[in-house]
């Protein structure tokens, strides 16, 4: 499996993201900035990492989301090429309309950075299938942005779907998001976009594994 | 030269945590009376032509591609 990680800037996790793929997988990922046209012929999965790109100026993710890469990044997610967004990542898939809805300021209008509580609420996706349905997991969230919102059908129609994978457990919602989501795919399960931030819980230095099996999942590993 | 100002603004029933933070602050300065505070964006856009109807079309279009997320926001174009 082939990992590209896409580059813009004011984007601060792509480091982050780099290290937890080449620490699951023993593979350097390819990296793509903002202005290529194509993700390279060959590439699995395509991750667009957390951050604050072009200072998330006019609205989070939405200048990012317009640059040509993230043409690219639809393209290729309409070939069926899986596709993770994380925190600023997920803002820039739904600007980009690759996912629905909205992410909105935080209830709080607090930054919160600390770790929550996700139940897996699908864990037949290729991201979650390495987790077990109902499964309660650690991640950290670090984000202004991520209260988010849909009209009635569309959410309606995710639940219904069950599009819906990962869920803040029940009281720990950190930002105010409809039906405490903190994770979704598109129709075809091959786009994900989260807020929290799995690729910070991979190893015993960071303090637990519970965002490993994601990234195993995604990349076809067998669970170790 | 064509002037135009873009008002985008929230939808109805669409929560605004910041425009609630704002009331408050009011009501915290003394002004009684404030029913409510909606928080929106001004874009103030200059044309290098002056054909109204291309800047009509052109101004749509840069509010459905940018300047509003129409899923949670409504836009007004005035030609000034």
């Amino acid at each position: 499996m082939k990992t590209a990680i896409v580059l813009l800037p004011g984007l601060n996790r792509d480091r982050d993201m780099i290290s937890a793929i080449r620490t699951i997988s023993g593979q350097e990922p390819l990296t793509v900035w903002q202005t290529e046209t194509e993700i390279p012929a060959g590439v699995d999965l395509v991750i667009v990492p957390g951050g604050f790109s072009f200072g998330d100026y006019l609205r989070c993710g939405a200048i990012g989301a317009r640059m040509p890469v993230m043409r690219a990044v639809a393209d290729a997610a309409g070939r069926g090429v899986r596709v993770l967004g994380v925190c600023n990542g997920f803002q820039m898939l739904l600007e980009a309309g690759l996912l629905p809805g909205v992410l909105m300021r935080n209830a709080s209008l607090n930054f919160v950075c600390r770790s929550v509580k996700l139940e897996v609420t699908n864990a037949d996706t290729v991201f979650t299938r390495r987790y077990r349905q109902g499964q309660m997991i650690d991640c950290p969230v670090a984000h202004h942005d991520g209260n988010y919102f849909a009209d009635a059908e569309t959410l309606a129609r995710l639940k219904g779907e069950n599009r819906v994978v990962f869920r803040y457990a029940d009281g720990t919602n950190p930002n105010g998001s409809a039906d405490d989501i903190a994770g979704i795919v598109n129709a075809e399960g091959n786009v994900l976009g989260m807020m929290p931030h799995p690729e910070n819980l991979i190893e015993d230095a960071h303090g637990g594994t519970d965002g490993r099996p994601l990234f195993e999942g995604a990349l076809d590993l067998v669970a170790a | 030269m064509i002037t135009a100002r873009v008002t985008v603004t929230l939808k109805t029933g669409v929560l605004d945590p910041q425009g609630k933070a704002i009331e408050g602050a009011l009501a915290t300065l003394g002004f009684d009376g404030v029913d409510g505070v909606r928080q929106g964006k001004v874009f103030d856009i200059e044309l290098g032509h002056d054909d109204r109807r291309r800047a009509e079309t052109d101004l749509a279009a840069m509010c459905e591609k940018l300047l509003a997320n129409t899923v949670i926001e409504d836009y007004a174009v005035e030609i000034v």
